[in-house]
Formats: structure tokens, sequence, C-alpha cells
């Protein structure tokens, strides 16, 4: 494997998530039609987008706090049994999501909402793997405390987030500005495919790569 | 009961794209046994072109005697594609029917044949009181985050009435909507503008205020419902009542506009005090509060006393009493059955504030007791009323309650479903193919697919 690979997928998986009505575009297009203004649309993406960061955040937090503590071994199968554990919840639960939130909430709760609709559905989780890889292999193999810490840096956290959100934002605003201004919502009829399905198959996807990785 | 691949075909994003909805070829019909023995649900076809249209094709008979099935409403519509909590593959396929009198529920399965509906789960009454405190279920509809179900009051008869949650996919009750029900005391019908996160309730009375007839007591002190409140939908919080006057009695259907990025709804009330007319009200937000005011007033008829029930004797008159109003996907027409004096109304609201009246008819009626084209003179009047999608058919039944048939109807009301055609810029005439009779009483009609009070809209 070629060090570009975690980076390129991350981006995939942003424009992934992106793409999903439910995390983001849809909603943004229904405040421009609400408030019959453009600007609507334009001012939901960036709330939208920093709750989604937010969310990953607290994954690459988890992950790079857990890699001081646990063997890359165990972290690994705990990371794919999560990600497991997750895709099964899912599947049972599709109808989950956030409370309390309608359509008249400011940026505030724009952010809250996606940070939780990101977190539900295990945004942040299906980029374990990457992270993962995103940690120098074929390093020390001691068994002690220091070792671990030639792991992925905070800043390399931070950029995978980063990256990963800039891509959901860019494709975020293309879906939502088209359709807004052209197709309008009436196509969601034919081309709104059952994400949830295709979503737990990626967590699963993911617990498989890191598995195996 | 998830769509496979893509969203439920009969959801639609806006009111405008569902009035593209192709025609139902099937309505289904609430029957309530006028004796001893279980209500039902009627299948009507609706297909102009069938053999059958305008007949019952089948019907399906519930478990229990007495309960009262009143009111109907869909497991998942429209809303589901709300962008907040978005589910666009569940199924339009299970019809909630509560009995008003038992407080059991009826999960009803439409699929696979939907001329062949079963009942697949029953909702008992001790679960709403013990989950919710609620009996007495009334009006049902779905919404983004759950079923929502309104209640006439508490197990024991009396108030408050109010709002309980059904679970989408268990169709278990998951408790009380209220979190603060500030003032709020009486309840009957409930629904909202989405996309201004507001709740609309209406009132009648408490149970032990209705069960045993309309009680005149009650009513020439004022006492039955006359105020509508206004709550914050996701906070769950009363915020506001619209007192519409201790004389008018009786708040009844709320209709609000399907477009989510308006803020207005009309709203029925059954009879005044103070001359027995009926009227609707139009509501509409204004800055941070909501006001009312009457836009369409229904005098009474005088009559000879002979001719009336002993309740209305002493008056001299037939009242209109306005029981139920329907608005459609356009948000155009308003209908409006005056169950009184057999009057059933089309008014264009394109203006809500100053209502024009574009069409009537006349069937049954205390008095005037009018036929249809294929019949011979009927009992009962236009009462509930349901429009299609698209806005050209518009059907109405005559039950309104049991114990309240048989005071304004002493004789005994006869069942009937009718079904008029409604023109594209008003006016509106019966459709003599169309015309279902019965021994049995029929109540709320809804359209398969969806209808004109069964779906609401997240998208303008």
């Amino acid at each position: 494997m070629t060090a570009w690979w975690p980076w390129d997928v991350l981006i995939i998986l942003g424009a992934y998530h992106g793409l999903n009505p439910g995390m983001g575009w849809l909603f943004a297009v229904a405040r421009g039609l609400q408030e019959r203004r453009r600007s609507a649309v334009w001012q939901s993406f960036l709330p939208i987008a920093i709750g989604h960061e937010a969310a990953i955040a607290v994954v690459v937090i988890l992950v790079a706090v857990a890699q001081f503590l646990v063997a890359p071994e165990a972290l690994r199968i705990t990371g794919a049994a999560v990600l497991f554990g997750f895709a099964l919840y899912r599947l049972w639960r599709q109808r989950a999501h956030p409370r309390g939130f309608g359509m008249r909430i400011g940026a505030r709760g724009l952010f809250g909402w996606s940070f939780l609709m990101s977190s539900a559905h295990g945004a942040g989780l299906m980029l374990v793997p990457i992270l993962l890889k995103l940690a120098p292999t074929g390093g020390s193999q001691d068994l002690t405390l220091i070792a671990y810490t030639a792991s992925f840096s905070p800043w390399q956290g931070l950029l995978a987030a980063t990256l990963h959100t800039a891509a959901l934002l860019a494709v975020m605003a293309l879906v939502a500005v088209v359709v807004y201004e052209r197709f309008g919502v009436g196509f969601l009829r034919r081309a709104w495919l059952n994400v949830d399905l295709l979503w737990t198959v990626t967590l699963l996807g993911a617990g498989l790569i890191t598995l195996f990785s | 009961m998830a769509t496979l691949l893509r969203a439920d075909p009969t959801f639609y994003a806006s009111p405008r794209l569902a009035m593209q909805a192709p025609p139902e070829t099937v309505a289904y019909v609430i029957i309530v046994n006028p004796g001893k023995g279980p209500d039902g649900l009627a299948v009507v076809d609706a297909n102009r072109d069938s053999k059958t249209y305008g007949t019952v094709v089948s019907s399906l008979a519930t478990t229990h005697s007495g309960d009262e099935l009143h009111h109907f409403g869909w497991n998942a519509c429209s809303s589901s594609l709300c962008p907040y909590a978005a589910h666009p593959h569940v199924e339009r396929r299970y019809l909630l029917a509560p009995g008003i009198r038992s407080s059991r529920i009826y999960v009803i399965d439409t699929k696979p044949d939907p001329r062949a509906p079963r009942i697949v789960k029953t909702i008992e009454p001790e679960e709403i009181a013990n989950r919710a405190g609620y009996s007495r279920p009334h009006t049902s509809h779905c919404g983004p985050d759950g079923i929502y179900v309104s209640a006439l009051g508490s197990p024991t008869g009396d108030g408050p009435g109010g709002i309980f949650i059904v679970d989408h996919d268990s169709f278990e009750v998951r408790g009380r909507w209220e979190l603060d029900r500030g003032p709020q005391y009486l309840a009957y019908d409930f629904w909202w503008h989405l996309g201004y996160d507001t709740m609309i309730t209406s009132e009648w009375g408490t149970p032990k205020m209705i069960e045993d007839g309309v009680n005149p007591d009650i009513l020439l002190k004022g006492g039955y419902g006359h105020q509508l409140h206004i709550w914050d939908l996701p906070k769950r919080r009363h915020r506001q009542v619209i007192d519409l006057g201790a004389e008018q009695q009786m708040v009844l259907e709320l209709r609000p506009a399907h477009d989510p990025s308006k803020a207005y709804g009309f709203v029925g009330v059954v009879t005044s005090l103070k001359d027995l007319s009926a009227s609707v009200w139009a509501w509409h937000q204004d800055g941070n509060t909501w006001k009312a005011r009457k836009v369409i007033e229904i005098p009474a008829e005088p009559a000879d006393p002979e001719q009336l029930p002993p309740l209305l004797k002493g008056f001299k008159a037939v009242p209109p009493l306005v029981t139920d109003i329907n608005l459609s996907l356009d948000d155009r027409f308003l209908y409006v059955s005056c169950w009184g004096t057999g009057e059933f109304l089309q008014y264009d609201v394109s203006d809500p504030f100053s209502p024009k009246k574009t069409g009537s008819v006349h069937l049954g009626g205390i008095v005037r007791r009018a036929a249809h084209p294929n019949s011979g003179s009927l009992n009962g009047g236009p009462q509930m009323v349901e429009v299609s999608r698209d806005g050209k058919r518009v059907y109405v039944s005559n039950g309104l309650y049991k114990a309240w048939d048989d005071q304004f109807y002493p004789d005994g009301l006869k069942g009937w479903v009718a079904k008029l055609d409604a023109g594209e810029n008003g006016g509106f005439e019966l459709d003599p193919k169309f015309f279902v009779q019965s021994d049995q009483r029929f109540h709320q009609v809804h359209l398969e697919g969806g209808d004109a009070s069964s779906d609401s809209y997240c998208f303008a």
C-alpha cells in the first residue's frame, strides 16, 4: 500500500456522507424552501459541516487516546467489534433518530442535529480503519507505553477529520444547490435509495477492513 | 416493514407534488355498529372503471363489540421525508383505528391485498392508561418521529385529555406527549405546522361530558370547549391559548394549510349559544403570537318544532352543526359539513380571511331529509369529509357519534357515503354512480395512498 490510500479513502467517505440526504443537504434545501430564500440554504452548510466534524473528532480523540492504552492488535479487534456491533444496532433500529429537533432550529440547532445525526449513524466510526492506518506501522514492537506513542499525531487526526469534512461540505453544498435551484425535491421519489442499508454494509465493511488490515 | 430500495412511492415531499398522485382505487370507511356487535372497516371500490365502483367490496369486523371506531390514520406518511428525522423507506401500510369508547386501538394491515385488510395487533386500553394516563383515543396523525394520537380524557372519564405517542415500528405506546400542558384541560383534535414547529389542539369535552349525549346544562353554560391551544412541537410545551369566546361551543376539526411555509389554518365551531349559528375560524401567526378570527358564519334555519327532535324543539330552529371541515392540498378549497341542516358547502379560501362560497349540495338534514339522485329521503347529514390528493373527488359520510346521532336523528340514523366531483375552479356535483347505503353507520373515510387529512409535509 502506498502512503496515499488512507487519505483518498477519507475524502471518498466524506463525499459519500455528503451524498446521504439524511446527513444534511436535504435539511439545507428544506430550510431554503421554507423561508423562500437562497441564503437559508447556504447558511445551513457550515453548522452542519462543523457538527459532522465534531462527531468525527470525538472518534479521532477516542482512537488517539486508546492507542496509548491498548496494544495495536487489541485496538484493531476492539475497533472491528464496535463497528460490527454498531452495524447490527443500525439494522435492528433503523428508525432511531435524534429527538427534539424541528424545522426552525437555528445555526446552533443545526450543529447539534448534525453532531447527533453523524454520531448516531456512526459516521466517525466508519473512519476507524483509516485512522488506524494513519498510524505508522512496522514501528516498535515493544509492549511499553512509549512504543504506542509512535501513532498518529493529534495534527494528523485533525487533518484527517477536516479533509473528510471538507469533502462532505463540498458534495453536500453541490447537491443542495443543484436540487434547490434546478431539480426540486420531486426527484427524491425516484432517487432516494435506501442509504440505511448501504450505510450498514459500509459499517460492516469498515469492520472487516479493521479486522484484517 | 421497509421498502428495500426506493422511498415509499406514496410519500411526497410537498403538497404540490402530492397533487400529482394517481387517483385512489380504494376508499376505507369506518363502520360503526348501531347495536351490539363489532364495528369494522369497509373497503369501497373507488375505481371508476371497475364493475363494483361505488360499492363495498369487503369489510373487516373488529374482535370486540362497543369500540365505537371513529377516526383513523396511517402508520407512516409523507412526513417521513422531513429532513430532521428522515425515514423514507418505511411503508405506508398499517391503519391505526382507535375505538373512542373502548379506548382499544386496532392496527390494520392493508397489505398484501389492499382490498382485504386484516387486524395484526391490538393496543389495549390498559396500555394507553398505564403508559400515558389517557383514554378515549381520537385523532391519529403520522408524525416525522412517531404516531401521535389525541385522547379525550383520563381513564376515569375526566380530564385532562391530551396526546400520546405510539412507536412507528412496534406500535407500542411510548407515553404522554406533553411535557408542560399549561392551562390545557379539554382535548379533541390536533394537527401541526411542521414548518413552524408548532402544534395546534382543539377542545370538545371530557368523556363524562359527551358519552351520554350532548348535555344541555353544560352546553347552555358554555361548558364545552371553546379554545385553541398553541404548542411548541419539538419542545412539547404549551405556548398560548386562543379563546374564541365561551359562546362558541365545541371547537373541533383543525385544518392547517398544507404548505408548510404558510402559518394559517381553519377550525370549525359546532354552534354558537347566541343564535345557534355555526362558524369557521382562521388562525394565523402574527409576530410571535397566534390569533384567530371568524371567517365564515352559517346561520340556523327556522323550523316547525313538530319536525325537531326533543333537544331542539324549544329553539324552533335547526342549527347547522359544522362537525367537520377539510382543505384541499393546494390550500384553495375548504369543504364544510353542516350535519344539522344537511348542507355541504365549498368555499374558495385562496384568501383565507375572506372565503367565497363556490358550491352547495343538500343531503339529509334534520328537517330537510334531502335525497341523493340514487336514493329516497335520507337522514343524518354530510359529516366526515375526505378530499382526494388531486382535489378532484370529495367523499362524505353521515355518522357523528352514536349517542349524539340518536339525539339529533332519533328515528335511527342510517349510514351513507356519497362522492362529489369537484371542478378545477370551484363548484361540485354529486356522482350519481357512487352512493353507499347501509343499516350500519359510517364515520371517517381515508383514501388509498393518502388524502387531504392524512399527510403532512416539510417541503414548501
